[in-house]
């Protein structure tokens, strides 16, 4: 899209000031709760609220002791020592970790070698392959909890990592999958084509050349499936019975239950679990943004 | 007679290779069959863990089910759930949520989109701006926004109560509760649905509007006789997008209003997971959110010609 001077300065001031707009309403929920995550009590109820938080001193920043790894302790904000010290969230925390990272590995190597498949070659089980697991996207989580929690109490599978894995795959698949698909296609089709020529089968064409090709394709689409998968709360909240196995996003409304009336913890609980998500989307943008959106481009 | 007929089918057979003999062919070709290969390990996470359990979530929707016994009851269930007033209220919270986040997130989306189309300095930060919303997670957001319309510490709580929007607390209301939530999903979604259509927008070729502008359209005509119709896919494939993803709503609806406004799918949760005696009725409610998400999906796509594929 070239740049086209604005008819007046008018027209400029107009246009940067939506734009300007936008940004305030799209970033104000999450620069508000970071500010009610940091400020005193008494300013978090003050009535009416400060516009400018006063009670955000570099003393109070560092009044707190979230601790790091074992034994040694940093200076945080006191609403993130709440938040650290709990071994409930603690614990919610790395089980997000697990669960994301296993899911997203599953996602992308059952997930690439289809991908690969519908992107390159011409058979009559590709289109409707295709669909059926873009389908998916449509489906209604809520619709096989029921069965998902009888089959799972008999395989065993209740209240483990596995059990909420599972399900987590299905749901990541598809955008893995369509991501993926869309990355191969774009890839010229030359180096796979001489590696044949040499005698290599698919298999290899694809795991010794495609793949090594395709990494940042890869990087993006298994970083778009753990944002996805950290995110996930239903099957996670419906099959994951304690805190053994629940990850955060299944601890943080419990956790407002807990800590009803401090609204400072919740805020920095809140904080806590966005901030790894905010700034992997502001580093990978523009990949994000274009994998998100070729759907919308391309037939 | 017969004998020509035999003859017939020969020739065809000749002509043409017989729907048998294509999917043979489809296997000797070893290019082909390494593509079935390939798609398998992801078929079978589709049938085991989708197509399996909902058929099953049909099956067990006719039966009884109790810790102990299981009896065929036909569609008893069907018709507790559809006497229940409880269903009903999560039936109308689910559409007037659907109805007003989508009809608002496609308006505002469509407006940002259309302001946006153009090169200006700073447009990478836009971007950047406007996916954060979508990758917090949806409880997050649920508990970030209820933090808001709390009372005594809200911003939103202060700013009801000063412009005496409301009487009483926000969370205390069930309608304020609910706009509430249509106020959090159109937060969150906008700039998402604004990007779908931005990228939709810029493969307009610009000489269609110069063509326009020939014939002497206003911005309006053209905007209406050209920008829409061949946004048309973009719009259509946004808009089927986010109204099934309303239609399934629970995160938010589970943070925001602490379980005490329910949607469709808060309503069949509690049958599966809170009280377990009653899992059959969960069964037929999850029946019902499966079947009228595809209504709506087949209405898109058959109706407004909408595809799928393009999603």
């Amino acid at each position: 899209m070239g740049r086209k001077p604005f008819k007046t300065p008018l027209h400029a001031i107009g246009f940067y000031l939506f734009v300007l707009a936008f940004a305030i309403v799209t970033l104000f929920p999450l620069l508000w709760v970071l500010r009610m995550s940091l400020v005193s009590e008494a300013e978090l109820f003050a009535f009416p609220p400060s516009l400018i938080p006063e009670s955000i001193t570099l003393k109070s920043l560092t009044a707190g002791k979230c601790p790091l790894v074992a034994g040694i302790t940093v200076p945080c904000p006191a609403n993130f020592e709440t938040v650290f010290i709990d071994p409930i969230f603690k614990a919610g925390l790395a089980n997000t970790l697990v669960i994301a990272g296993i899911t997203t590995v599953i996602c992308l190597v059952i997930g690439s070698v289809a991908a690969y498949a519908l992107a390159r070659i011409t058979f009559y089980g590709n289109k409707p392959t295709l669909s059926l697991i873009l389908a998916i996207t449509f489906f209604p989580a809520v619709a096989i909890i029921a069965p998902l929690f009888l089959l799972f109490t008999q395989l065993g599978l209740i209240n483990t990592y596995w059990g909420i894995i599972i399900p987590d795959v299905l749901f990541a698949l598809p955008l893995t999958v369509y991501l993926l698909v869309a990355y191969f296609r774009e890839l010229p089709e030359d180096l796979e084509e001489a590696a044949k020529m040499d005698g290599a089968n698919i298999w290899q064409a694809f795991f010794r050349v495609t793949v090594p090709l395709s990494i940042p394709g890869i990087v993006t689409t298994g970083l778009l499936t753990f944002i996805y998968a950290w995110n996930e709360f239903l099957f996670a909240n419906t099959l994951g019975l304690d805190e053994v196995v629940q990850p955060a996003t299944v601890v943080i409304p419990l956790f407002a239950t807990t800590y009803t009336t401090d609204y400072g913890a919740q805020a920095a609980a809140s904080i806590i679990l966005t901030a790894p998500l905010v700034v992997l989307v502001l580093f990978f943008q523009r990949k994000i943004v274009s994998g998100l959106t070729a759907g919308a481009t391309k037939g | 007679m017969s004998v020509s007929t035999e003859a017939q089918r020969g020739v065809g057979r000749a002509q043409a290779p017989s729907a048998w003999q294509s999917i043979r062919n489809e296997f000797l070709d070893s290019e082909k069959r390494t593509g079935y290969l390939m798609v398998i390990p992801t078929l079978i996470v589709v049938l085991a863990i989708a197509a399996g359990p909902i058929l099953y979530a049909l099956w067990l929707s006719l039966f009884r089910v109790l810790p102990t016994s299981q009896s065929f009851v036909g569609l008893d269930n069907y018709i507790t759930l559809f006497t229940d007033p409880a269903f009903y209220g999560a039936l109308f919270n689910t559409v007037v949520f659907t109805v007003a986040s989508v009809a608002l997130e496609f308006l505002f989306g469509l407006t940002i989109a259309v302001v946006l189309n153009r090169g200006f300095v700073g447009q990478g930060a836009a971007r950047a701006i406007a996916i954060v919303p979508w990758a917090f997670p949806t409880v997050v957001s649920g508990l970030m926004w209820r933090l808001m319309y709390t009372d005594q510490v809200g911003i939103f709580a202060y700013f009801a109560d000063r412009l005496g929007l409301i009487d009483g607390p926000i969370l205390a209301n069930t309608g304020a509760v609910l706009v509430g939530a249509i106020v959090a999903d159109v937060w969150k979604t906008t700039p998402f649905v604004a990007l779908l259509l931005l990228a939709g927008l810029q493969v307009i070729p610009g000489d269609v509007y110069e063509a326009a502008r020939v014939d002497g359209a206003t911005k309006w005509q053209q905007f209406t006789r050209v920008t829409l119709p061949l946004l048309k896919p973009a719009i259509m494939v946004a808009v089927l997008f986010r109204t099934l993803d309303a239609w399934r709503v629970y995160d938010l609806f589970w943070s925001l209003t602490d379980r005490q406004l329910e949607s469709l799918s808060v309503y069949t949760f509690k049958f599966v997971r809170i009280s377990q005696l009653n899992v059959s009725l969960g069964n037929a409610a999850a029946v019902f959110v499966f079947v009228s998400s595809l209504i709506i999906a087949f209405i898109f796509i058959k109706v407004l010609g909408t595809r799928a594929q393009e999603a």
